[in-house]
């Protein structure tokens, strides 16, 4: 069984009369146990609202979704997140948006297991050191506060904060973009550790495609609110099936000049169009270099187009 | 062929006063760029690089900011030495500049059409109405479709890609010769950043300008950069052309760049080597190398002396004890690139 089960999951906000932005529209997915998904996406194809919405963040427009089998309320109470975020956690992108800037790192790393359950003070102290060690930092930085801290060690924080209540399924929202190239690594490389010794399941959201490729197991591609491809993570980056992914790919810059050199652009034409009342028809096909009418028309259906690879795309018919 | 320069920084070197004492954020930065080739300025947060921009173009609050040393000649023009009233006609039109968040570097209360014509009613004594028709052939020109409409629209109409056209409009009105793109492209996604990179390569072959293009994307400075300087705690401590810099990387810190980045190579996955440690306080910068205490080749000599730089080709340089003519030969270093 799938530790998550997302059954056409949908998210949709209100934006005055009859005007609903379609966030995410109908996306299902399985999450089997200790793998790591990428999820890639232009800025509005609405990836941190799909991992918002798996954690409960928002409320559920339609769809289900499923944590060992047992189905997540649509709209949690606050019994519902005492209950799910022992099991659910998230880390965020912005290490200095995400913490409090008035509790010291022991209230904040501390809280969550301080809400779970009776914890003394002592038990707390040293639960708070072991995970402040574990992540790379000094027990002593306990009684500092999160303005004393570098980017890369706020985000530390905030992933001992999600991990001291030892979730089983993290939603890591782009928690590499705003940090430094060197610590980047550090961080990727912590995560990976972590999930190494833990049996972590991980939702790894991000626009760097290189990172993504790393880390995860299996790759997923979103545009405008939909899914257009799933699949292992090799067969995704270096055979993509979706038009979308091909040129989302082609125009990642590696780092390598003399490859660069010899690259033609892809030209990918225009912007990501409105997510506001879309209507039937292919999401990419205004974009696409090999759009027919019928894309206009008709929705794609999800194939499986090669072993356990999956796209939304009439050329595959 | 004398090369043709038309930036050509030595020595710069900038403090800033603070509560907590002198902040020394640049200390001896050299580099040139070429007329119509683009430097690729690569450092993490807190190198100096943005602060070395700001001197150049006189945007450094003097006080708590002090130049202590250096020179800056554009065209021959001395930029440290002019006076505030000549830096606001040299920025804008003989230095044009774009930064990396597209939304506040408009004025959110303005048409983005009058934002542009205010720069050529300034600089160039433009009318009102030439400066607008101008407006709209410029963000024609950065393949602003429906360009007419768009110029009367607010900055809050348009999409992050968009918005970052017009402001290339705007920073090339004048036709600098230089272009300074400070992470131009980092807020943007792949495609839109594929798009802003064109469009900069095509207008920069179209006017002869150089760019200094300011990033920590290692894929851009690849594929933009003729030339490149690596920056670390307020010093170039590499230079050389952009094949130099990748497959001859000679410094520790460069390498180490390169191999914190994962290689997207299907049949050989290496593993990410992060840079441990943080970059050094700036208030008080170690005397010898600033590099030590992360550098994995470190030696006794590298805490003790600051190393100068090691000439490696014609244009490429390092500054690090390794590539010195007395150090031992550590093969590590040269294959760690590979």
């Amino acid at each position: 069984m799938a530790m998550i089960e997302v059954k056409n999951l949908k998210k949709y906000f209100e934006i005055g009369k009859d005007a609903k932005v379609h966030a995410v529209d109908n996306i299902s997915l399985d999450i089997q146990e200790k793998e790591i998904i990428g999820l890639v996406g232009e800025s509005g194809s609405g990836k941190s609202t799909f991992g918002r919405t798996l954690c409960g963040l928002w409320d559920k427009t339609e769809g289900e979704v499923f944590y060992r089998g047992e189905k997540l309320p649509s709209n949690y109470g606050p019994k519902d997140y005492k209950k799910f975020s022992k099991k659910i956690q998230m880390i965020f992108q912005d290490p200095y948006s995400s913490l409090n800037p008035r509790m010291t790192v022991k209230e904040i790393i501390g809280e969550g297991l301080k809400l779970h359950g009776k914890i003394s003070d002592k038990e707390l102290t040293e639960k708070v050191a072991f995970w402040l060690r574990r992540v790379g930092l000094e027990p002593d930085h306990m009684s500092r506060y999160p303005h004393e801290f570098s980017g890369g060690q706020r985000q530390r924080i905030g992933i001992a904060r999600a991990l001291i209540v030892e979730p089983d399924f993290v939603v890591c929202d782009e928690p590499i973009s705003a940090l430094d190239v060197s610590v980047q690594a550090q961080v990727v490389n912590l995560l990976e550790e972590i999930k190494n010794s833990l049996g972590l399941t991980l939702l790894f959201i991000a626009h760097d495609l290189s990172m993504v490729r790393y880390v995860s197991d299996r790759m997923a591609v979103m545009y405008l609110g939909s899914m257009v491809e799933l699949g292992p993570t090799n067969d995704v980056y270096f055979r993509p099936k979706h038009p979308y992914t091909q040129l989302l790919i082609q125009s990642n810059p590696e780092p390598d000049p003399q490859g660069e050199r010899e690259r033609a652009s892809v030209g990918i034409k225009g912007e990501i169009p409105s997510p506001i009342n879309i209507g039937a028809g292919c999401r990419f096909a205004g974009r696409c270099p090999h759009a027919t009418e019928r894309c206009q028309k008709e929705t794609p259906k999800w194939k499986e187009i090669a072993e356990k690879h999956f796209a939304a795309c009439h050329l595959y018919d | 062929m004398a090369k043709d320069i038309v930036l050509d920084v030595k020595d710069l070197k900038v403090e800033f006063d603070t509560y907590g004492g002198v902040v020394k954020a640049v200390r001896g930065v050299d580099f040139q760029v070429e007329r119509g080739k683009t430097l690729g300025i690569v450092g993490e947060s807190g190198c100096g690089k943005s602060v070395t921009m700001q001197s150049i173009m006189g945007l450094i609050p003097m006080p708590p900011g002090r130049i202590t040393s250096g020179t800056a000649k554009l065209d021959g023009l001395e930029l440290l030495k002019v006076s505030p009233e000549k830096a606001r006609s040299i920025r804008g039109k003989e230095i044009g500049m774009i930064f990396q968040d597209p939304m506040s570097s408009m004025n959110p209360t303005m048409k983005i059409g009058k934002q542009i014509a205010e720069t050529l009613i300034v600089h160039r004594g433009y009318s009102e109405e030439k400066a607008l028709n101008e407006a709209k052939r410029l963000l024609d020109r950065t393949k602003i479709p429906e360009a007419h409409k768009r110029a009367s629209q607010f900055p809050f109409e348009f999409s992050g890609g968009m918005l970052q056209r017009a402001i290339i409009a705007m920073a090339l009105a004048c036709k600098p010769k230089l272009l300074i793109a400070d992470e131009p492209t980092t807020a943007l996604d792949v495609t839109i950043q594929e798009q802003i990179l064109d469009l900069l390569k095509e207008l920069q072959t179209e006017d002869n300008m150089s760019i200094i293009m300011i990033t920590h994307d290692l894929g851009v400075v690849a594929r933009m950069a003729d030339q490149v300087s690596v920056m670390y705690a307020g010093q170039v401590i590499e230079s050389g052309s952009v094949d130099e810099i990748f497959y001859k990387s000679s410094h520790p810190y460069t390498i180490g760049l390169r191999q914190a980045m994962p290689v997207n190579d299907e049949q050989n996955s290496t593993k990410l080597i992060p840079i441990e440690g943080s970059p050094p306080d700036l208030f008080s910068p170690p005397k010898a190398c600033a590099y030590y205490a992360r550098c994995p080749y470190a030696m006794e000599v590298c805490n003790k002396q600051d190393p100068s730089y090691t000439m490696i080709g014609e244009t490429h340089r390092a500054k690090c004890w390794m590539q010195d003519a007395r150090a031992p030969k550590n093969d590590d270093l040269h294959q760690a690139h590979l």
